[in-house]
């Protein structure tokens, strides 16, 4: 019965506190409608006034994106004032009929409607959509003549990124696309909106990603007054934009161009560094694609041909493909068996052609073997054996420790987004992966750089570098100088400290001159026959295709897509070394047929100026700076409007 | 023609849900809304049809709501408090962060807001806890009602997230008022509230202090922050009595009010319908809240009142903070307008509210406890 009578007392005292509620509501809605009448009623002359007559725009002014030269000064990137026809969706009452009779009198291509109606879908409305771009003069003739049939439709002047160099390069240079979705979400968590306020485009890879804050520039602004009906009534105030900074790459273009022509249609990556700084002459990957198709956004059937290619043009080999090193390991498992004591250097192993663990036979390349083997002889002849043995007695994870340091399954830190670790397999690798522990039986392959490894190619023509320096590290970098546009002045891109490995002279000096002796006599003679300088390299084969105990590796029975990868590292002169490079040609065969060739070839170039079929005294020499483009200022600023007519990004009246 | 009666028969009770009133009230503001929309988002494409299909969504939503039964509503009351916490807990360690707040929480399917679930989650839960202590209410009780408010508003100011951490508190608030707390009580903590002001604006984000700060002095920062409420007053007070008429709102049209579609539509709909306008869309709320009220002065046992009540003040304090924002009399904090404001996810949760109400109403009779 209380319990009752509580409830009752309850349910009163509940619609008393209901009724305090509602005077509260009361209250509040009373201030509201006392602040609605002070503004609309008592002080609404004051702000009609402010809202018809004094409407001040910030029109912001898109900053000049800075240029990208290769180490010579030839142009990789460059902005061209084009003229772009363009249409504002909301300003036009039929979209379809107007492009169709537009088509009567310039011509559309249907990848034009493509690209056109992809930007109509992630635009507003009243922003103005590029439905031709780069408009000769006489078809700029032509609408000038007609415009008037054509409300909403206007031509532009607008700065357009071109990549004159097309497909060569296009992995370094990358290229910028129209600002996405995506694009604007990290603007907004990098807080950086404001500075790309009227800009349409950004970079989407390469150097145009990775250095973007630096191409972009700062946005200026332009204070305007607006009239009523939206029009420009004078400037108040302009802050000018802050252009980017231009880039010098230390891509040597005419190498780099030639590079990818003796590709020709093998798919493959080449990394040249210079090992004493660091920088990136070459940077090659095949096949490759033509940046200049990306700009203005790309029709989709193009997309998807490119993206579907079983070739993989977009992909970017050195930075992401990840390989087995094959035996262009062993030169760095050789300075790993010395250096942890693993191996003494003149200790001969018998090399039957095979390594037997338990019931397991690890054969070797030549099955007959290479008899009595010392370290030297052991990267001379590229012996699979005594690296399986090497392997076997270390352990995977000594492995590991010892290659961590000289990159191999870290990301380099090279100025390029998007870089991928690979793998450096060990035993915690193993568990974290699969959840399985490592097996005895699986390393020896790790020691001839198969099984687990896999590495990228500028991973392993960093560690040349290293290796080229005795063991110290430097940061591989495509960006040499960052150059003021307006003064010219250039100042180096600021790197990590070095780092010394530590590697025992003596050590270091076994495994080079091995090294030097595997292009003299050993698996790459032929190639570097005749060669004025002196190499270290060595040749690497790796496996695409697992072959079975009793079975043998026949290429010509194979596809050509399971064929072995050729692979191949070298520096010179192996002294004082001026270039580190590491080749790969995909299904290209053994390591000497189709990698050691082209390594010998980038060799001759940067070190002779000529190439190896050239006959002595050619001098080819640096590609000479293109001072023509070097000297033009692009236009930074819209072309003048006439009064009465928006600009871009000025708000407007649309009716 | 039998078999349909029968069927109707049977189906009859889930589909006539919807209280009158309240259903018409709702849907007068929905036209507001939709014509004020097509006029804010008159080159914003796409935003208009998005508009229309979360009123749809929130249609669904809210007849859904309509047929949950007050059973129901009780047994879920804590698990969905506590799953409520989990989450802001989740985020608290794992959130995404988007513009230097960790709200987000990827999920892998999608990102989920999990402060914008105890906005309903929060009356439930007390209200649930009130009722099973009906009758024997100590000091005691408040306390824990008090603990169980603070740990989630606390989570979610820390996100940092004013707006709603105030929305949830102000959601439990309104139980723990309702339930009783005793006046000497609200005295202390109105003074204590005072006192630490200084305390809780040291405590404060830079973003929030600038807020506060420019809310008193708008033109300090007329550009910047203050852009905000210096164009939204405009908008408003250039409106006059009769506005400048649908589609006509220069302020809107040339662009000089930010987010107008969301939380300053009010803005476009003040000066497009002036003070005539503004008069229709407070006795709009007002009815909503005074009808909600009613439903919890008639409801069915405690539980349900308190639920129904501060579900009512929840709209009125959705409707109060966004117009006062506006119109320049409270900082701007990122509250929609009920029934108006684009954005899928206070559509659904005012949905649900209103939905819930509807349901107390019609269980009024069936359920003595």
């Amino acid at each position: 019965m209380i319990e009752v009578r509580d409830a009752e007392h309850e349910l009163r005292r509940i619609r008393v506190r209901l009724g305090f509620a509602w005077v509260l509501v009361l209250l509040c809605f009373s201030t509201l409608l006392g602040r609605f009448v002070w503004l609309q009623v008592m002080r609404h002359e004051d702000f009609n006034a402010q809202a018809e007559d004094n409407r001040i725009a910030l029109v912001p002014v898109p900053p000049q994106r800075g240029l990208i030269y290769d180490r010579h000064g030839v142009l990789l990137a460059d902005n061209l004032s084009v003229y772009t026809l363009e249409i504002v969706p909301n300003q036009v009452s039929d979209l379809e009929q107007t492009i169709d009779d537009l088509g009567r009198l310039i011509e559309i291509a249907p990848r034009d409607r493509r690209r056109f109606k992809r930007l109509l879908e992630d635009s507003r409305n009243w922003d103005s959509i590029p439905i031709r771009t780069r408009l000769t003069d006489e078809e700029l003739a032509r609408f000038s003549v007609a415009k008037f049939r054509f409300p909403g439709v206007e031509i532009r002047a607008r700065s357009a990124r071109t990549y004159p160099q097309g497909e060569s390069a296009a992995h370094v240079i990358g290229y910028i696309g129209r600002i996405s979705v995506d694009d604007k979400r990290r603007l907004e968590d990098a807080d950086l909106t404001s500075n790309y306020v009227g800009a349409s485009h950004i970079g989407k890879t390469g150097i145009e990603l990775s250095y973007e804050s630096t191409l972009h520039g700062t946005a200026g602004a332009e204070e305007i007054e607006v009239s009523a009906g939206g029009r420009t009534v004078r400037s108040l105030s302009r802050t000018p934009a802050q252009p980017g900074a231009n880039l010098i790459l230390s891509i040597d273009l005419k190498l780099q161009r030639m590079v990818e022509e003796w590709f020709g249609d093998r798919r493959g990556a080449l990394v040249a560094i210079e090992p004493a700084t660091g920088e990136i002459i070459a940077f090659v990957s095949k096949p490759t694609f033509d940046p200049n198709l990306f700009v203005d956004g790309i029709d989709p059937p193009t997309w998807q041909a490119l993206n579907e290619d079983p070739d993989k043009p977009l992909l970017n080999r050195p930075l992401r493909g990840t390989y087995p090193p094959g035996s262009t390991y062993k030169p760095f498992m050789a300075m790993a068996a010395l250096t942890t004591g693993a191996r003494a250097p003149e200790t001969q192993y018998a090399d039957p052609g095979y390594f037997q663990l338990g019931a397991h036979r690890f054969r070797d390349s030549v099955p007959s073997g290479h008899g009595s083997v010392n370290l030297h002889k052991s990267i001379v002849v590229s012996s699979d054996t005594y690296y399986y043995k090497v392997a076997y007695d270390m352990g995977v994870d000594a492995i590991h420790d010892f290659m961590v340091p000289w990159g191999f399954g870290q990301l380099t830190g090279i100025d390029l987004e998007n870089e991928v670790t690979g793998i450096l397999p060990s035993t915690a690798w193993k568990m974290r992966r699969y959840k399985q522990k490592w097996l005895p039986g699986e390393t020896p392959s790790i020691g001839i750089g198969q099984g687990a490894n896999a590495f990228t190619i500028l991973q392993l023509a960093h560690a040349t570098a290293t290796l080229a320096n005795d063991g110290v590290v430097i940061r591989p970098h495509l960006v040499r100088h960052l150059e003021d546009p307006v003064t010219r002045k250039r100042r180096p891109i600021e790197l990590p400290p070095q780092r010394n490995l530590g590697m025992r002279p003596e050590h270091l000096a076994l495994v080079k001159s091995a090294m030097v002796d595997v292009n003299r006599f050993g698996t790459s003679r032929v190639a570097f026959a005749g060669a004025e300088y002196v190499a270290a390299g060595k040749t690497g084969t790796a496996q695409v295709i697992g072959i079975r105990q009793n079975e043998r590796y026949d290429a010509r029975r194979i596809a050509e897509r399971h064929r072995d990868h050729s692979l191949y590292m070298v520096f010179a002169p192996a002294d004082a070394p001026r270039l580190a490079v590491a080749v790969i040609v995909e299904n290209g065969g053994f390591g000497a047929q189709a990698a050691a060739p082209i390594a010998r070839k980038v060799l001759d170039y940067h070190l002779l100026g000529r190439l190896p079929s050239d006959p002595p005294g050619t001098r080819r020499g640096p590609a000479e700076p293109e001072p023509d483009l070097r000297d033009v200022p692009e236009s930074v600023e819209p072309e003048p409007v006439p009064p009465g007519e928006a600009v871009a990004g000025e708000p407007k009246r649309t009716r | 023609m039998k078999g349909f009666l029968q069927l109707w028969q049977r189906v009859r009770a889930h589909v006539l849900v919807f209280d009158p009133a309240l259903s018409i009230i709702i849907a007068l503001l929905v036209s507001l809304s939709v014509v004020t929309m097509y006029s804010a988002a008159f080159d914003f494409s796409g935003r208009f049809d998005g508009h229309v299909r979360n009123l749809v969504v929130a249609f669904m939503v809210l007849f859904l709501a309509a047929n949950v039964s007050p059973n129901v509503m009780m047994r879920s009351a804590v698990p969905l408090y506590v799953v409520g916490l989990l989450l802001l807990i989740a985020v608290a360690m794992f959130g995404d962060v988007s513009k230097g707040a960790r709200r987000w929480l990827n999920l892998g399917f999608g990102r989920v807001q999990p402060s914008e679930l105890l906005k309903i989650a929060m009356p439930l839960m007390l209200a649930w806890y009130f009722q099973r202590r009906e009758g024997a209410l100590r000091w005691f009780d408040f306390t824990i009602a008090a603990l169980l408010l603070l740990i989630p508003v606390g989570l979610i100011a820390r996100q940092p997230d004013l707006g709603t951490a105030l929305l949830v508190l102000g959601a439990g608030g309104f139980v723990i008022f309702l339930a009783g707390l005793s006046w000497r009580v609200i005295g202390g903590l109105a003074l204590a509230a005072a006192a630490a002001a200084p305390l809780l604006w040291s405590q404060m984000h830079d973003y929030q202090r600038q807020r506060v700060l420019t809310l008193l002095d708008p033109t300090s920062d007329p550009l910047g922050k203050g852009f905000h409420i210096i164009q939204s007053t405009i908008a408003v007070g250039s409106g006059g009595l009769w506005g400048k008429g649908f589609m006509q709102g220069t302020q809107t049209h040339l662009e000089f009010i930010p987010e107008r579609t969301t939380d300053f539509i009010f803005a476009v709909f003040s000066e497009e319908f002036g003070l005539i306008g503004n008069l229709v869309l407070l006795t709009l709320y007002l009815a909503l809240i005074a009808r909600g009220l009613m439903i919890s002065a008639q409801a069915a046992n405690e539980f349900m009142r308190l639920l129904a009540g501060s579900l009512t003040l929840i709209f009125f304090t959705y409707a109060f903070v966004n117009m006062g924002m506006v119109s320049g009399i409270l900082p701007v904090v990122g509250v929609p307008l009920p029934f108006m404001s684009y954005g899928g996810t206070a559509m659904v949760t005012l949905a649900l509210g209103a939905g819930l109400l509807m349901s107390i109403h019609r269980h009024r009779k069936s359920m003595q406890s």
